[in-house]
């Protein structure tokens, strides 16, 4: 019997089991679970664990199994109040830490401390806490270094050191992904490009913009609103997440429709690959065909084949007026129908157009405070929210509301509301974005991102229903006018059944209808499996190339995107 | 009883205001207006004493240049029955003067009620529905956080001695005697003072200025702007009103207020007293 094995046999004998992950290579198999208590994780560097238990215990280690586990403290208290029940689903992926990657020393942190200065090192338990842990809190690192590098040159410095050294990175930017992409699985160093939040240039007569990967999204819409420009992506996070981040995942977003993807909107980065090499295509031309154009590799590549370091946005001038309107449809086909109608009648001038079902709405009014419903007479099981933009105020909104009283005389809209201020205008799209905020007050959500063709979009959530019957709550919203479905399914606690009735379901169906399994948020940890749903594998096979090629330390973001079999050598 | 709402457009609540280069006044062109915040809370407050069978008009008027209309339409499309606008072209009105053309619409229309928004956002005046109250010797209830519509029956009034008070467990505070004209209706308002809550009632006709709390207004919705197409918006030349918009002052110039300095964090204690004595100048 090996020591971990005996240790483990031990610990499963004791009044509840802890589980260690890394040192003794005692992954369990299913989630682990962590509660709202005192992490079990005291300075030692060598272990994180958390206990399943309910009832408040004390757990010994004796010294003989202490030989065994280096640097292990000799009594743990643990103090357990169970709020929620969450798998960190960082160990319950069957992939094992890579061998290959060193453990960060003393000499490291060093090293690092001569390049950034004592301020980026960051060692705190507190800090780390949180850049090891997701948003949705669903996934944990045990990352014991957290840097934080000030301009171009550090992050290569960096770079190049750990790439000498063989120590994995996880670049980080706002970590508000919902893939598990942006946190470290092990002990990954966390490179957090927060602190380069300095914008560049501007151009005033083109709107391009020039800034570092680290501004915040919103900040940099409130610089540009002063000029008279925005940025041509839009999302929930935007309060808290970084450009490069948005760069790195292709972020979509609510303007999509008006503006397309972050492939036509960037128009250079400046990348560092993983051997600390400053590639440097931050051109701020419209157009450039010399060679092959590079940059597109980077964007979406989610941080795993270089670090974003800047950007070059081209921005759209700001709209002068917008309208929103919310409305209400009695079945899907009508929303399909609608988008039709909005797209032909509007034109150029359609900026948004969003869906979400009835139980989304409820749950966003019952859990979001100060957001009333525009139409309380009475629920309705489709609502759509259509916006406007552009330059002549009446112009737009005599082009909708004919939009609008046509379709209601087609019988397409059952009930709407026009925003008749700004005000009106924001409460609407405070329902829409309060759906994602909501799901995550409400108990354990299990997140899907699947871009289907139009017709099927509700399908899947009305076959998830019927298969988990009453034992979770089924939302589907999403943006329908790119064809993408945000499908979200609430429990009250992580359950391996709800999930397996869940997965491989989802992808399955979703690859039948020749969909994609991530239509923005990316694959990052959660779906590293799973890109055969939705590539080939000749397909797959050459991004394993490239990944080799760019990376073949594989010390950026391992673990993430491609399948580790591909990537093991 | 006709209700009479007076709105007005203004600079949307939520867009940043700029001051114009010239400094003669806030930047107001190519930027989203709207109907006033108080404005369509009168109009919301107006709408519901329809609904509640004790009015039977809601008429919407507007002072102000063509796009008023726009905003004219907005508060048919959240009920108002019809509309009327004064077209003063592109001059700014104060209210003294918006004051006199109430007026001369009050008395042709006859409302038993005209409610307004207790100031505009874009001057923070708050002198129409006080001036227009007084021009018209009407009552008036100011600042109504709540609005309450009474109907004196005829039993009531048998009942009541001569100059007599209205026995009523809602009412607290100031209670106006009643008369005994049996045509004559009160209202009762409650108004938000600095005090407190002060509760009177008012006799008809009167104008009732209203603020932020007395209810949440309600979404324009669809059927509601379709049938609004079809409602009217009554165009009354300024000429025919007899009223002189000359104003009695002058506005000089418009400026921003200084900006606010970013704090100091200091690190000893004389440090804080050296800038309290040498920049702060108060020790």
């Amino acid at each position: 019997m090996t020591p971990s094995r005996a240790f483990g046999f031990l610990l499963a004998r004791g009044r509840g089991r802890l589980f260690l992950s890394r040192s003794l290579d005692l992954l369990p198999s299913q989630g682990l679970f962590y509660t709202h208590g005192k992490l079990v994780a005291q300075s030692s560097k060598h272990y994180s664990g958390f206990s399943r238990e309910l009832d408040p215990w004390k757990c010994c280690f004796t010294p003989s199994y202490l030989g065994v586990i280096e640097g292990l403290k000799a009594l743990v208290t643990v103090n357990f109040s169970v709020l929620h029940h969450r798998p960190f689903s960082s160990a319950s992926t069957s992939t094992k830490r890579n061998p290959y990657f060193s453990t960060v020393s003393l000499d490291d942190v060093r090293h690092f401390v001569d390049i950034l200065g004592h301020k980026s090192v960051i060692q705190d338990e507190d800090r780390l806490l949180a850049a090891n842990i997701d948003w949705m809190r669903k996934y944990k690192g045990s990352s014991q270094l957290l840097l934080l590098p000030k301009n171009t040159e550090e992050v290569s410095k960096i770079l190049q050191y750990c790439n000498t050294r063989c120590l994995a990175v996880v670049p980080q930017g706002g970590n508000t992904g919902l893939v598990g992409g942006s946190v470290p699985v092990y002990d990954e160093v966390i490179i957090n490009l927060s602190s380069m939040d300095k914008n560049i240039s501007f151009d005033k007569v083109n709107g391009i913009l020039i800034c570092e990967a680290g501004c915040i999204l919103e900040n940099l819409n409130s610089f540009l609103a002063n000029e008279g420009y925005i940025m041509p992506l839009d999302l929930g996070a935007k309060g808290s997440c970084q450009i490069g981040g948005n760069v790195s995942t292709n972020a979509g977003g609510l303007h999509f429709i008006r503006y397309g993807s972050l492939h036509g909107n960037i128009l250079g980065l400046e990348v560092i690959l993983a051997d600390g090499t400053i590639l440097d295509m931050l051109t701020t031309l419209r157009k450039d065909n010399t060679g092959y154009d590079l940059k597109h590799i980077f964007i979406g590549s989610e941080g795993t084949l270089g670090i974003i370091t800047k950007v070059a946005v081209l921005t759209p001038c700001k709209p002068s007026s917008t309208n929103v309107a919310f409305l209400a449809c009695n079945d899907y086909l009508s929303c399909q129908k609608l988008l039709a109608e909005a797209k032909r009648d509007l034109g150029e001038a359609i900026s948004a157009f969003e869906f979400m079902d009835c139980s989304s709405v409820e749950m966003a009014l019952t859990h979001i405070e100060g957001v009333r419903n525009p139409l309380p007479t009475s629920l309705y099981n489709f609502y759509v929210l259509i916006e406007t933009a552009g330059t002549d105020e009446s112009y737009d909104r005599t082009k909708l509301e004919a939009l609008l009283v046509r379709s209601m005389e087609m019988g397409l809209i059952s009930d709407g509301v026009i925003a008749q201020d700004l005000n009106q205008a924001s409460s609407f799209w405070q329902i829409r974005e309060g759906v994602s905020e909501a799901t995550g007050k409400a108990g354990a959500v299990y997140k899907y991102d699947l871009s289907l063709p139009v017709e099927m979009l509700y399908s899947v959530v009305e076959e998830i229903r019927t298969r988990l019957g009453n034992a979770a709550k089924v939302l589907g919203f999403g943006h329908l006018g790119d064809g993408n479905l945000h499908l979200n399914i609430l429990s009250a606690n992580y359950d391996s059944k709800i999930l397996a009735q869940i997965e491989p379901f989802v992808y399955e169906w979703t690859a039948q209808h020749r969909g994609s399994i991530s239509a923005e948020h990316g694959l990052g940890l959660m779906k590293a499996e799973k890109i055969h749903y939705s590539k080939s594998a000749e397909n797959v096979n050459l991004m394993v190339s490239i990944k080799k090629l760019l990376d073949p330390k594989g010390i950026l973001n391992p673990y993430k995107v491609l399948p580790q079999s591909l990537l093991q050598n | 009883m006709k209700i009479l709402v007076a709105v007005k457009r203004v600079v949307d609540y939520a867009v940043k205001i700029r001051v114009k280069p010239n400094k003669s006044g806030v930047e107001t062109s190519n930027v989203k207006m709207s109907m006033n915040p108080f404005c369509e809370i009168a109009l919301e407050e107006a709408l519901r004493i329809r609904e509640n069978g004790v009015a039977s008009e809601v008429v919407a008027v507007s002072v102000g240049p063509a796009q008023c209309t726009e905003t004219l339409r907005t508060a048919l499309a959240m009920g108002a029955d019809r509309a009327i606008h004064v077209d003063v072209g592109p001059t700014t009105v104060y209210p003294l003067s918006v004051a006199k053309i109430l007026r001369a619409i009050a008395e042709a229309e006859q409302p038993g009620l005209l409610i307004l928004g207790k100031q505009a956002i874009d001057d923070d005046c708050n002198q129409t529905g006080q001036m227009v109250a007084g021009l018209l010797k009407w009552s008036q209830g100011t600042f109504a956080s709540k609005v309450e519509h009474s109907q004196v029956s005829q039993e009531d009034l048998d009942l009541l001695p001569v100059g007599g008070t209205l026995p009523d467990k809602d009412i607290f505070g100031i209670i106006i005697q009643v008369l005994l004209d049996k045509e004559k209706q009160i209202a009762t308002v409650e108004r938000e003072v600095d005090g407190g809550l002060e509760t009177i009632c008012v006799d008809l006709p009167a104008v009732i200025t209203t603020d932020l709390r007395l209810n949440q207004p309600r979404y324009a919705t669809l059927p509601n702007i379709m049938k609004a197409k079809s409602k009217i918006i009554k165009k009354i030349p300024l000429e025919e009103l007899n009223v002189d918009l000359r104003s009695d002052f002058e506005v000089v110039q418009v400026t921003e207020p200084p900006k606010r300095k970013a704090g100091m964090i200091l690190s000893t204690v004389d440090e804080l007293i050296d800038k309290l004595k040498n920049e702060a100048h108060v020790l």
